[in-house]
């Protein structure tokens, strides 16, 4: 049997506050534990949570970046359950009345298409604790200085229908998020959670099928193993008869196996009940353009303004667009010549392959956008050779010299782009292979010609001890050999 | 209104409430009283009335988002029962 893949996904993402939703706690990384879990974190008797301006300033600048309606009047909710690193017995959340409304994101696929993902709606809540199951005597220890790290819930429509859809959406609301500034975008500390809503359905059936959930997917790699790991046990299921129950799941991604956590048809025993410790929140127009105002340019529009400013095709402007830390690296390269699309070739080939091998950001790299933009333009006006310009760019990253000139002059690595020079060369090499030069004139097929030019390069280059420019070379063989 | 004895089973597990067997007939009793009381409020005409989500008529007023808070761990572990490293130690909890 066919099957559609129906797939939806809840997001939660750790806002960048300086402080807890709730409390004036420090949210900074890497604490002592409990050294930033206060008594309002720690739901002692008394105390009161006061929330956090800024939490709702992030949540409201995503929902314009999302095209959504922001929730005027907002309202917080109690999630209640039991677990030693939520200390209140409940979470503060919001369930009726979130503060940012329907909205979407469109996509693009590896095959050129796009697609809109519909946001169905996203609200604001609080991170629980951290707890450690390492063995303190048979215990658990429970960390409290996460409890409180205010976080956005974004949850979709199920729109996508593939792994390569999920993903695809996961990167663009990773870079979305990461460029307006509201996240820090760092997945391995868990500024971004993924969990993954799937169903199958029969090819062409308007019924959706039983979902699960797998929870806490912390990477786009395991994002993607789960969503085909479980589609798999789905239909393995379903083909032997069976019927698949609602519940949550836990990915193993080391081991690429999945287990049941726990069973939701108990789904509505969260007891949700509106928080009476919290007024509704009231954002007005003001305050919404306030949020505008602090809007960076998104994605999307740089991608279409790369297109448009740099003459850069889909595919180029929309790799350069994504991180909005390329984008600035690309533009200052960009800054030092003319030449739009070979900057664009060696920020996203030389320049990221290397990134990638010594697994670095675009911060971290040892050289800067305007050092890569001195080199391009020295590719750009033929003083350099494109292989020379590779061990320009090696001498670059390892900090020979701070410049591209500095290292062309001493590695001796100009071009020789003086015709007379050229020409000279020319006519030694092509005197000693009388033999070759007969048969490029005999050939009457140009395409074999064109061909043949290749064999009289090597000695050419060899001759100019690479420095010959070769796209003169090569214009002075073809006149010389059809003369 | 009645509430069966499931009910009243299930939502003691929820709430970490242990009942004793003997416990249940008065529950039933009463949480029914209370489930009933609920009905005739449900019985009144609400189709102009604006859903509350608090009694006093008023919005919240936010914070600035400035760290206020200051390192007080040793105090608020001076009255947990057990802590080590820095964490508080409660039973072993296996998911």
């Amino acid at each position: 049997m066919q099957w559609d893949i129906v797939i939806g996904l809840e997001i939660h993402v750790q806002l960048a506050t300086k402080t807890k939703i709730f409390s004036g706690s420090s949210t900074a990384f890497g604490a002592e534990p409990n050294t930033q879990a206060s008594a309002v974190d720690l739901a002692m008797p008394g105390t009161l949570p006061v929330p956090n301006e800024q939490a709702f300033r992030y949540a409201v600048m995503f929902g314009l970046a999302v095209n959504a309606e922001i929730g005027r009047r907002s309202v917080f909710d109690r999630k209640n359950y039991f677990y030693p690193d939520l200390p209140k017995g409940y979470q503060t959340t919001q369930l009726d009345h979130p503060i940012v409304g329907p909205g979407f994101v469109d996509i693009d696929l590896e095959d050129g298409s796009s697609k809109r993902v519909r946001i169905h709606h996203a609200h604001l809540e609080e991170d629980a604790g951290k707890s450690l199951h390492e063995d303190f005597d048979g215990m658990t220890g429970i960390d409290l200085n996460r409890a409180g790290t205010p976080l956005i819930e974004i949850v979709t429509e199920p729109d996508m229908n593939s792994a390569e859809e999920a993903v695809a959406f996961a990167k663009k609301l990773h870079s979305l998020v990461s460029s307006i500034g509201i996240c820090d975008g760092d997945m391995s500390q868990g500024s971004l959670r993924f969990d993954v809503n799937i169903s199958l359905k029969p090819k062409g059936s308007d019924e959706l099928g039983t979902r699960t959930e797998t929870k806490n997917l912390n990477s786009f790699r395991f994002m993607e193993q789960a969503i085909a790991h479980e589609v798999e046990r789905q239909m393995d299921i379903l083909e032997d008869g069976g019927r698949i129950i609602q519940e949550t799941r836990l990915y193993n991604g080391d081991r690429d196996e999945s287990r049941s956590m726990r069973s939701k048809e108990e789904a509505n025993d969260y007891r949700y009940f509106p928080c009476p410790d919290l007024l509704p929140v009231v954002i007005d127009d003001a305050f919404i353009e306030s949020a505008r105002d602090l809007l960076p340019e998104l994605p999307d529009e740089r991608k279409a303004r790369f297109k448009e400013q740099y003459g850069l095709n889909d595919y180029d402007a929309r790799l350069l667009s994504d991180d909005a830390r390329i984008a600035a690296f690309f533009e200052e390269a960009v800054g030092q010549g003319k030449d739009a699309k070979l900057a664009a070739n060696w920020v996203l080939g030389e320049f990221s392959a290397r990134l990638n091998a010594e697994d670095k950001t675009v911060v971290q790299a040892p050289i800067t956008g305007s050092q890569l933009g001195q080199l391009v333009a020295r590719i750009a006006d033929n003083t350099v050779s494109s292989s020379g310009a590779k061990k320009v760019f090696e001498a670059l990253w390892n900090g020979d010299a701070d410049n591209a000139d500095a290292i062309i002059e001493a590695q001796g690595l100009k071009q020789v782009s003086d015709t007379g020079a050229l020409e000279q060369m020319v006519d030694e090499v092509l005197a000693g292979m009388p033999d070759q030069v007969a048969q490029y004139q005999e050939e009457a097929d140009p395409k074999k010609q064109k061909k043949m030019l290749g064999g009289f390069m090597g000695p050419l280059m060899k001759a100019s001890k690479g420095q010959g420019n070769p796209k003169l070379f090569n214009e002075i063989l073809v006149r010389k050999l059809g003369g | 209104m009645t509430i069966s004895r499931e009910d009243i089973e299930k939502v003691a597990v929820l709430a970490r409430i242990r009942l004793d067997e003997e416990q249940i007939p008065a529950l039933e009793n009463d949480l029914g009283n209370i489930l009933s009381l609920v009905d005739q409020l449900s019985a009144a005409d609400t189709n102009n009335v604006e859903p509350l989500a608090h009694p006093l008529d008023a919005v919240q007023r936010l914070r600035a988002d400035e760290v206020t808070e200051t390192n007080q761990r040793e105090a608020f572990q001076a009255i947990a029962p057990a802590t080590e490293s820095g964490l508080y130690l409660v039973p072993r909890v296996i998911e």
